[in-house]
């Protein structure tokens, strides 16, 4: 009990005299802050990709593609099969219409806005089901395409990040044209980043005669998927593979989200021992600093360890307000950063925001924690061990 | 010479804060080195372009194919030396996530454009006997722990063959080329007229996927582009045409900003350890004043003190800094992440060469401050400080 009280006042101690020493307080704060900020801000990345990679797939729909392929753009399947497809049972009907869209899955070269460079926009082509399929997406602007006509609409997030895809803009891809007439929202998902056009003009325009890549269905509900999935895997008239909408979409994040978070988590840790080592000799100047007030301390009878959890209280404290100050700066300058970049399965643009969780702040606070108690720790053994009569004669 | 003692007892004075500082220093540069070999990486091998070639692509995007039957008309264009041709096969080994990225190539015009790829002869010989056969990089043959010779199954996806399950294709090892690091020894080739024999249906038929065109005056190669493009005009396959380098820095940027971020980010990161270390190092200086001002008193002249203490500081960051230097190319050497997704991982020469610059650079500025402010230190207040 004394020896907690004793801890406590210590500990106040050591906190209340920091100004005295605030230019290498501040040192081990700032160490600290730029790995926060670093780490989480790092990881924002892989968080808002797989984000709205997940966020696309949902648990009601099913994405159906030749057996082998990995991804629509390497899948091909024919007329007579898109129609097979769309008749088996556990497929939600709208009247006596299946609800499911053959769709066609081609890039387009475009420039990016901020550096004018040409990147892979994908533009998929729909069936008149389309937006009772994709039940998320919603027309934000303008109207939705007239089947028939070379009309697109563009996604939210391909319009904010590539070149001349406004609504009202013609788009001139080689010979062909395409008018933008609506602009479509799903909530930040991959799908945003697509533009969609009639199937039919889409196979057109590329000699692809009726011939689809993959069929997207909607479900009756999350657990037909069963029942649909072994109807259609044991029909001997098509060859394919089937997977719910949200394992296709997490499968492909994967690749990119571990790589993100690989390189994430080796800068984090380089950069923390560097920090560690900042926070170290931070605490290790304090305690020769006062070397004194602790020898007098501990011959005013002050035990060993409550001298140990001052210093270490003090470590893990500037730490703290480093972290925090670092998660607030990843926060308000990182969360909800649009970016793009190539998703290598389907060889095409995927826009995202930077997504700083709350579980990503914990993560950075923790982190920051635990290079404030390493890099307190043999200071604090230090100060404890101070031989208190060689201490009070120092200077 | 003399003053070396000197400058060793005082980096010794206190061993745990020159330490801590020393190692800092080291962690701080090993991550600089790990940033610059990230870099690269993420620029997907611009520097390895080389000018002289050209890339011909479909003008609607690089998925979209291009007529076989270009080939002899892009030769006989004024300004070309040769050219070739290459397809993308999109086949998978084991696990999409392998990230084995197959070509299709025509070998001979194939190797003599990429000089960089070497190739023994005998196992150049041996991939031209066998149709079936492929070469791959060293790099990937080492993580596969593929041998010549082997047979390597490839699942094909929307290249599919005629015989067999109707879905693997089954390749043979013919050989394993090699080059500098510079080089993408991640490849896997394989001959275009065997997937024009074997492919299951008629997709793809006299198409292939890209042209590669070395031209005989790189000053030339933006006219010939133009040339090559309008010779292709309002056919059913327009062509677009580029030099190499200029593709792959486009490719770069479509991987985008993510490489840049995360350097930029860490890149401010690393100057603010760098101003950390910069300002312990200050301090330690700061603590001797009343010692300056003894070695003043007996005869040391404000130049002495100075250089005392820049070499001080300087001798510390640059042992620290080349020490860390030589982790990150220790690191780029042994435990490169080299894979699907990064190809090239190394440490370039230029960016050792910085990174030594910034270790004297932040000697002499740690040093900089105190050091001057030594200079003028008059004797008397120095000795009446306590």
């Amino acid at each position: 009990m004394r020896s907690i009280k004793q801890a406590i006042t210590v500990t106040l101690v050591s906190l209340y005299t920091i100004p005295q020493r605030l230019s290498s307080a501040v040192v081990a704060v700032i160490g600290i802050m730029g790995v926060v900020v670093v780490f989480v801000a790092v990881l924002s990345i892989g968080e808002g990709f797989k984000k709205a990679m997940t966020n696309a797939g949902k648990t009601d729909r099913a994405i159906v593609m030749r057996s082998g392929a990995d991804s629509e753009m390497s899948s091909g399947l024919s007329g007579d099969a898109v129609d097979i497809i769309k008749q088996m049972p556990g497929v939600k009907h709208d009247g006596v219409v299946p609800v499911g869209s053959g769709e066609m899955f081609v890039v387009l070269d475009i420039n990016r806005r901020s550096s004018h460079t040409v990147s892979n926009v994908p533009l998929r082509g729909v069936d008149a089901t389309a937006l009772a399929v994709r039940y998320d997406a919603k027309i934000a602007q303008g109207r939705m395409f007239t089947y028939g006509t070379n009309e697109v609409v563009v996604g939210r997030a391909a319009n904010g990040q590539f070149e001349g895809i406004n609504v009202g803009d013609t788009l001139k891809t080689g010979t062909k044209e395409w008018k933008v007439v609506g602009m479509f929202d799903t909530g930040g998902t991959v799908a945003e980043t697509e533009m969609w056009c009639d199937v039919r003009v889409l196979q057109g325009v590329y000699q692809r005669g009726n011939s689809y890549q993959s069929v997207l269905v909607r479900l009756e509900s999350p657990s037909s998927f069963d029942t649909f999935k072994d109807k259609l895997g044991s029909d001997p008239r098509v060859d394919v593979q089937i997977k719910r909408e949200s394992d296709y979409y997490a499968e492909q994040s994967t690749g990119l989200t571990s790589l993100i978070e690989g390189v994430g988590y080796a800068i984090a840790l380089l950069m923390g021992i560097g920090a560690v080592f900042g926070a170290w000799l931070t605490m290790y100047s304090a305690v020769v600093s006062r070397t004194r007030e602790i020898a007098t301390l501990r011959a005013l009878g002050f035990g060993s360890g409550p001298v140990l959890i001052s210093v270490m209280g003090e470590s893990v404290f500037l730490a703290l307000i480093g972290g925090a100050i670092g998660a607030t700066l990843a926060y308000v300058g990182f969360n909800g950063y649009q970016a793009s970049t190539m998703n290598w399965q389907t060889f095409s643009q995927v826009a995202f925001g930077f997504a700083v969780t709350p579980e990503l702040l914990t993560r950075g606070l923790i982190y920051a924690v635990l290079m404030g108690l390493v890099g307190g720790i043999f200071p604090a053994v230090r100060a404890a061990r101070l031989p208190i009569s060689k201490a009070l004669r120092e200077l | 010479m003399k003053y070396l003692f000197l400058i060793g007892r005082n980096l010794l004075r206190r061993k745990t804060r020159t330490t801590l500082t020393f190692l800092s220093i080291v962690v701080t540069f090993l991550l600089f080195g790990v940033l610059m070999m990230l870099r690269v990486a993420f620029s997907g091998g611009v520097d390895m372009a080389g000018a002289d070639r050209l890339m011909m692509t479909n003008k609607v995007s690089l998925i979209q194919p291009l007529l076989l039957s270009y080939y002899e008309r892009i030769n006989a264009t004024p300004g070309v030396d040769y050219s070739t041709y290459s397809s993308w096969f999109g086949g998978i080994y084991q696990d999409p996530k392998n990230g084995v990225f197959e070509f299709a190539v025509e070998p001979e015009t194939y190797l003599r454009m990429y000089p960089e790829f070497k190739l023994p002869p005998e196992q150049l010989k041996a991939w031209l006997a066998d149709k079936q056969g492929v070469i791959v990089g060293e790099d990937l043959a080492k993580k596969f722990n593929w041998k010549i010779g082997d047979t390597i199954p490839i699942q094909g996806t929307f290249n599919r063959p005629r015989g067999g399950d109707g879905t693997t294709w089954q390749f043979k090892l013919s050989g394993i080329y090699t080059g500098d690091q510079k080089t993408d020894k991640t490849q896997f080739l394989l001959r275009h007229d065997y997937l024009t024999e074997s492919r299951r249906g008629s997709n793809g038929e006299g198409l292939t996927g890209w042209y590669l065109i070395k031209v005989k005056d790189p000053a030339q190669s933006v006219a010939i582009s133009h040339a090559l493009d309008k010779q292709f005009e309002n056919s059913e396959y327009e062509t677009k045409t580029a030099t190499e380098a200029a593709v792959a820095q486009g490719f770069a940027n479509q991987v985008g900003n993510i490489g840049a971020i995360v350097t930029r980010i860490a890149a401010v990161v690393l100057f603010i350890i760098l101003l950390i270390a910069a300002s312990q190092m200050s301090l330690a200086v700061r603590e001797r004043t009343n010692e300056i001002g003894a070695m003043k008193a007996i005869g040391y002249t404000d130049g002495h003190i100075m250089t005392l203490i820049l070499a001080e500081s300087v001798t510390l960051s640059a042992l620290a800094g080349f020490m860390g230097l030589g982790l990150a190319w220790v690191f780029g050497k042994f435990f490169a992440p080299s894979g699907g997704f990064l190809p090239v991982f190394y440490f370039a020469p230029r960016d050792i060469a910085l990174g030594a610059g910034l270790a004297i650079a932040l000697g002499l500025i740690a040093g900089a401050m105190p050091a001057s402010a030594a200079m003028r230190l008059k004797i008397t207040d120095a000795l009446r400080k306590v």
